[in-house]
């Protein structure tokens, strides 16, 4: 299919790309990597005027070292958040999630902060991200992840305000880490996925953080299975058990591929095989 | 009409085009390279996938205007213009198409993947190849013929044989 | 010297040149001077009286030269051809290409814009204001039979369009005192074929003469088609099949868009073309399966059948469209397999629904009836606690048996189960698997193994047309050849197969290149344009080789016929005493004085000298109608792991051991094999055409329905056995449908086998993670299909 029209243009600076924002008022809409963008315009399911194409922005680009944290520029796309050093390094779960985001073409194009202000529950990287406790720093604020997805496909970024990047702490270093994607085919979303950290001291989980894909219409903390394996031994029983309440005060979807029950009982199963993972027993 | 300036194959064109206009079509419909088939509109299929500054893109999913001063390279373009590229070769000797339809975005996807992993197990062809669909072959002598085209593009083997 | 032989040879595609590099030809590939774009308005609802449309802001918009209502074409639109009206009672709605006075299906066009190009078409359909008044959806097959049920066709008052009866035996005999009777209803579920390239029209006309170019299968049925429906004379209408990007019979059918397309160029005066988009497409192509099977299997104690009923209800969809009401006839002949039985009864009754029309969809009917009896076979196994490869073998035809008219009255003329099945399970390592499974099971392990059968035949080469007719067929079934040698020795075969994947230049020329012994290279194979090759009967059914290739053969065998006369002549010997071998004539006894074909062909074309009543050049054609349907068989093992916890299934490893005869090109044959076993096993586990309650289907894009990719299908293991069907020279059965029908039965009955320790014994298609799951739940197999939010459109998986 084919997009309706829309004007477009390409501000040089973070102050123009706010200021076409501004022009465009509820019209506008930004255009990071398309990946997500287009396929909606093509289905005509979106109508935006105004397309604000924010690629020559360069305070968006690429990874920067700021001691105790990196900030991920919004237009990094997926292919150069697998490449990057400083990810592999600090933020390895980033990594393991990106590498299960759509395929190679798609990743090339997609960038980190398109995919994060798309705000799908559904997509891989937001549950990573509010595991990490990141923060969405834009072109007038920071938010800190727990308040920056709103509602499906919705975040809490104003009309007139760029995603200029988003902060890692580095204070996950020696963390294990897992993502678990749970999918019916290569290509399809996740049913649910599974962002997991875990720290272990000896045979001991020292803390944990697990954010889980799909399991309402924001991806959700699963603060109950947190603290539940925090202190506690690091081994399968323990997980299984405390997995158990993954899914307390979720309220997952039903859909194509998966009902609101299913969803449930998958977060409990995949959530102990998560734990498992990330503490490697 | 915003203008573009893009480079195809090795030929630069400048036009002015809709900023709607997709490259897929631009490719097709404008220029003329017709050698990129469109399959989806959700950027599942693949066919229409091409090289953006020598990284695969699905031109389905990349309006002409955000490749302005770019560098595309298609299935047209693939090859010395005398000879095959390896990759075309071993599609071909490895019964790797049978409509063809998928081809051009799966060999352009496939000198991606190889790009990145000169000596992928059959199992990382598989998983690079996740973004291109093919209704015909079962995938099976497509993962063969990459691994083919591997082998005949590796320098060490060729040096080796020599 | 002798060259090697072509048939049998693993040489790689001829037709591969253009489609490595990208220079196809693709329907929308297609520009013409002045070419203009069509786009057509679509029902947003599943069923609805139109009460107005009102076009005239999309007129004004820019670009746009016209936009027609159905109302608009109503004189001349006609109604889209069903070619197969199975009994004589069968209610046959009109199906007007586009909709006059009510829609019945989300999809149906409604009014199509033309317009300068693409873009503005599509702009001008937003401008289009419809008023649709609401009827009832129709739905569910089994509501849709009962009295006072809503009606799709209020008019026909019923939406039932036939019942069909076939009975064999004593029915009632086999089941009385049976001492096993296994009752089970499967659903075997819609199927959007899915093929990659779109479909496409272009249509342009010049004076009174008109060339439809289409991505079509059938342009030979197409053109009788649509001349009889626009009432342009055949001879004034030319269709070509340019290089067709697949069609696993979605592309056998004449489609509204094509009537409308021709309806168009002849108003317009102008060339037009109209692409679909995959949404568009997943709507609006013909969908496949979808049929509720009750079926019962009487046996005795030690497993041997007795009898076997078969009762069906086969989704028509809202229309019938070409061949529509015969797919699941097609299956009626196969519910009995490879086995022997007394009695068979079989019934279909055909029901309209409020959905997309279905018709043939690789396998068309067989599959269906493929599934079900490989799925009893395994329920007759399990009751028995019989090994299901034992049950088989007590019951199917021995090879000693051959040939043998089965219980629904197709003589097999051949066929060997006994080494295909040694094959197999050699290759799969039965034993080995059966005792990893009994340890998994020993251990509980959450991870568990099962290991699925399914040893199919199906009938192929559709067909002998004296069956066809017999069973109402429009048409008959043979299929055209012609052999051109040229003055310079070189040959053109022109085929009236229609290839569109199949790889026929290449097997055509290897069969040409052996039967008149010159070069492979020497032969060009000409198909799909019906001014190229006159007449046809166009590719489906796994017919091409089996009638098409037979058909090619007789007309080479008629060449050399011809050449030896000629040859004589020019010999100056007697015509009994030439021979011709390795492309060249000679006299019995005088090898050193021989005459090539080339020179043969040569002296015939100057016709300086000529004998008796010969005409000039070798030409020749043949038309072949086989005498009977050919039986390709195998045995196709699946060892398949279940994550009990997820309900995630995994195909371990996948052996299928084919006999389809004779073998021309093996390369092409398991590629063949390999790309059915995708479509299989993707039925079994991935796809299904999903309505809700309101009758839209939600799976409109390739993110909804989903296609496997490489990374979701195993590293198949292909082998043969070679039981040449004795009914053609070639010995050859076909083999387009084979790992198709073969697959779904044995993925299935591989989960169900991991499962039935657990009193599992159905898993309904797609057999997907939450199906499995809660099949393991005791709850009930009925899955979800609302759809909603959370990973529904977008990219495929991809994100900004």
């Amino acid at each position: 299919m084919i997009p309706g029209s829309f004007d477009y243009v390409r501000p040089a600076t973070l102050d123009e790309a706010v200021a076409a924002l501004r022009d465009a008022g509820d019209e506008g809409k930004v255009i990071a990597g398309g990946q997500s963008l287009l396929p909606l315009l093509r289905l005509r399911l979106a109508f935006p005027e105004v397309l604000i194409d924010v690629a020559s922005v360069p305070e968006l680009r690429g990874v920067r070292d700021e001691g105790s944290s990196l900030l991920v520029g919004a237009m990094t796309t997926h292919y150069e958040v697998l490449r990057d050093p400083l990810i592999r390094q600090h933020a390895p779960l980033v990594a393991a999630a990106t590498s299960t985001v759509a395929d190679p073409a798609v990743r090339h194009r997609g960038t980190f902060g398109g995919s994060l202000a798309h705000a799908d529950p559904a997509g891989d990287l937001p549950a990573v991200v509010l595991a990490m406790d990141g923060v969405f720093v834009t072109s007038s604020r920071e938010i800190p992840a727990a308040e920056f997805f709103a509602d499906y496909l919705t975040s809490t970024l104003e009309p007139d305000e760029v995603l200029v990047g988003v902060r890692l702490p580095k204070s996950f270093a020696g963390w294990g880490f897992h993502y678990e994607k749970f999918h019916r085919t290569a290509q399809a979303w996740a049913i649910v996925g599974v962002a997991c950290l875990v720290n272990r001291s000896g045979g001991e989980v020292a803390a944990a953080r697990v954010a889980l894909t799909n399991m309402g219409s924001t991806p959700v903390r699963a603060s109950a299975v947190e603290s539940a394996v925090s202190g506690g031994a690091a081994d399968r029983d323990a997980f299984r058990a405390a997995a158990g309440s993954a899914a307390e005060g979720t309220s997952p979807p039903s859909d194509l591929h998966g009902s609101s029950d299913y969803r449930r009982h998958l977060a409990t199963v995949l959530t102990a095989r998560a734990l498992s993972r990330a503490a490697d027993v | 009409m915003p203008r573009v300036s893009i480079e195809v194959d090795g030929v630069k064109y400048d036009d002015d085009v809709e900023p709607r206009l997709l490259l897929a079509h631009y490719l097709r419909d404008r220029l003329g390279k017709v050698g990129t088939p469109i399959g989806c509109d959700t950027s599942n299929c693949g066919a229409c996938t091409v090289l953006l500054d020598g990284i695969s893109v699905k031109s389905c999913s990349v309006l002409a205007i955000q490749a302005d001063g770019q560098d595309v390279t298609t299935i047209e373009g693939l090859g010395d213009g005398q000879g095959l590229h390896p990759l075309q070769r071993a599609f071909h000797e490895e019964h790797a198409l049978q409509c063809g339809y998928c081809t051009p975005g799966m060999i352009m996807a496939s000198l991606d993947l190889l790009r990145e992993n000169p000596d992928p197990s059959d199992e990382e062809v598989r998983e690079g190849l996740e973004g291109n669909l093919c209704r015909c072959t079962g995938y099976q002598n497509i993962v063969r013929a990459v691994k083919r085209a591997a082998t005949d593009l590796r320098p060490s083997e060729q040096e080796a044989t020599r | 010297m002798t060259a090697a032989p072509e048939i049998g040879s693993a040489r790689p595609r001829s037709e591969d040149a253009r489609l490595i590099t990208g220079r196809t030809n693709w329907t929308d590939n297609i520009q013409l001077p002045g070419l203009l774009h069509a786009a057509f308005l679509r029902s947003p609802v599943a069923h609805a009286r139109i009460t107005a449309i009102d076009v005239s802001q999309a007129r004004e918009r820019p670009g746009v030269v016209a936009v027609f209502t159905g109302a608009d074409l109503a004189d001349e639109q006609g109604s889209l051809p069903c070619a197969w009206p199975v009994t004589e009672d069968m209610v046959l709605p009109d199906h007007p290409p586009i909709a006059v006075s009510e829609v019945r299906y989300v999809g149906e066009p409604v009014a199509v814009v033309v317009a300068r190009d693409r873009y503005a078409a599509a702009d001008a359909l937003e401008a289009i204001d419809v008023d649709y008044e609401s009827l009832p959806a129709v739905l569910d097959m089994e509501e849709a039979i009962k009295e006072g049920a809503d009606l799709v066709h209020a008019d026909k008052g019923t939406n039932k369009s036939y019942e069909w009866v076939f009975a064999a035996g004593d029915i009632d005999a086999a089941f009385r005192d049976a001492p096993v009777v296994i009752e089970r209803r499967y659903v075997q579920q819609r199927l959007i074929p899915s093929a990659m390239e779109p479909r496409a029209v272009v249509c342009s006309a010049v004076g009174d003469e008109y060339t439809l170019w289409s991505a079509t299968q059938i342009p030979h049925i197409l053109r009788l088609m649509l001349a009889t429906v626009t009432g342009i004379p055949e001879h004034r209408l030319r269709v070509v099949a340019p290089d067709v990007g697949g069609g696993f019979g979605s592309k056998l059918q004449v489609y509204g868009e094509e009537v409308a397309c021709l309806l168009l160029t002849k108003r317009l005066g102008r060339p037009i073309k109209w692409t679909e988009s995959r949404s568009e497409g997943n709507a609006t192509v013909h969908h496949g399966r979808d049929q509720i099977q009750r079926l019962s299997l009487a046996a005795d104690s030690d497993g041997r059948i007795r009898g076997l009923k078969v009762d069906l209800l086969a989704d028509m969809g809202a229309y019938l469209m070409l061949v529509t009401p015969g797919i699941p006839l097609l299956g009626a002949f196969m519910f009995n397999g490879i086995y022997k039985m007394d009695a068979y009864h079989f019934k279909c009754a055909g029901i309209f629904t409020t959905k997309t029309p279905t018709d043939a969809y690789r396998g068309a009917g067989r599959p269906e009836a493929t599934y079900a009896i490989e799925r009893l076979m395994d329920e007759l196994a399990s009751e028995l606690s019989l090994d299901p490869l034992e049950v088989r073998r007590r019951n199917w035809i021995k090879h000693e048996e051959f040939p043998y008219e089965t219980i629904a009255g197709l003589t097999y003329d051949s066929g060997n189960y006994e080494a295909a099945t040694d094959k197999a399970r050699q290759l799969f390592e039965y034993d080995k698997l059966r005792a990893e499974q009994a340890d998994r099971r020993d251990r509980g392990d959450p991870v568990q193994l099962g290991i699925g059968v399914s040893t199919f035949t199906e009938m192929c080469g559709l067909a002998p047309s004296r069956v066809l007719g017999s069973l109402s067929y429009g048409a008959g079934g043979w299929e055209h050849a012609s052999v051109r040698v040229l003055p310079s020795g070189k040959v053109e075969v022109v085929t009236g197969s229609s290839a569109h994947g199949q790889g026929h230049e290449t097997a055509w020329a290897q069969i040409t290149a052996d039967r008149l012994g010159v070069p492979f290279e020497d032969v060009r194979v000409l198909h799909g344009d019906t001014a190229i090759s006159p007449k046809g009967m166009d590719t489906y059914g796994s017919r091409s080789l089996a009638v098409g290739g037979v058909a090619l053969y007789n007309a080479c065998d008629k060449v050399i016929d011809k050449a030896r006369r000629m040859a004589a002549h020019l010999l100056e010997a007697d015509e009994h005493d030439v021979e011709f071998a390795n492309g060249a004539f000679s006299v019995r006894g005088v090898p050193d004085q021989s005459r090539t074909l080339q020179e043969v062909s040569l002296a015939a074309f100057a016709a300086h000298d000529l004998p008796e009543g010969f005409e000039p050049s070798l030409d020749s054609d043949a038309t072949h109608d086989p005498d009977n349907f050919s039986f390709p068989h195998g045995t196709h093992l699946c060892a398949a792991e279940v994550d009990t916890e997820t309900g995630y299934v995994k195909i371990r490893s996948y052996v299928a051991v084919d006999d389809v005869g004779k073998v021309v090109n093996p390369l092409i044959v398991e590629g063949q094999v390999h790309g059915g076993l995708a479509q299989g096993i993707a039925q079994a586990l991935y796809e299904e055409a999903v309505y809700d309650a309101d009758g839209n289907l939600t799976t409109t894009t390739m993110a909804d329905y989903l296609l496997p990719a490489a990374s979701d299908l195993p590293t198949f293991t292909t082998d043969r056995t070679e039981t040449p069907a004795t009914t053609n020279p070639l010995g050859v059965k076909g083999v387009g449908e084979a790992g198709t029908i073969a697959s779904t039965p044995a993925v299935v009955n591989a989960i169900v086998d991991a499962l039935r320790p657990y009193g599992v014994n159905d898993v309904p298609m797609p057999c997907t993670p939450e199906r499995v799951w809660r099949t393991l739940q005791g709850g009930g197999p009925e899955h979800s299909a609302q759809p909603g939010a959370g990973g529904g459109l977008g990219s495929a998986g991809g994100e900004a």
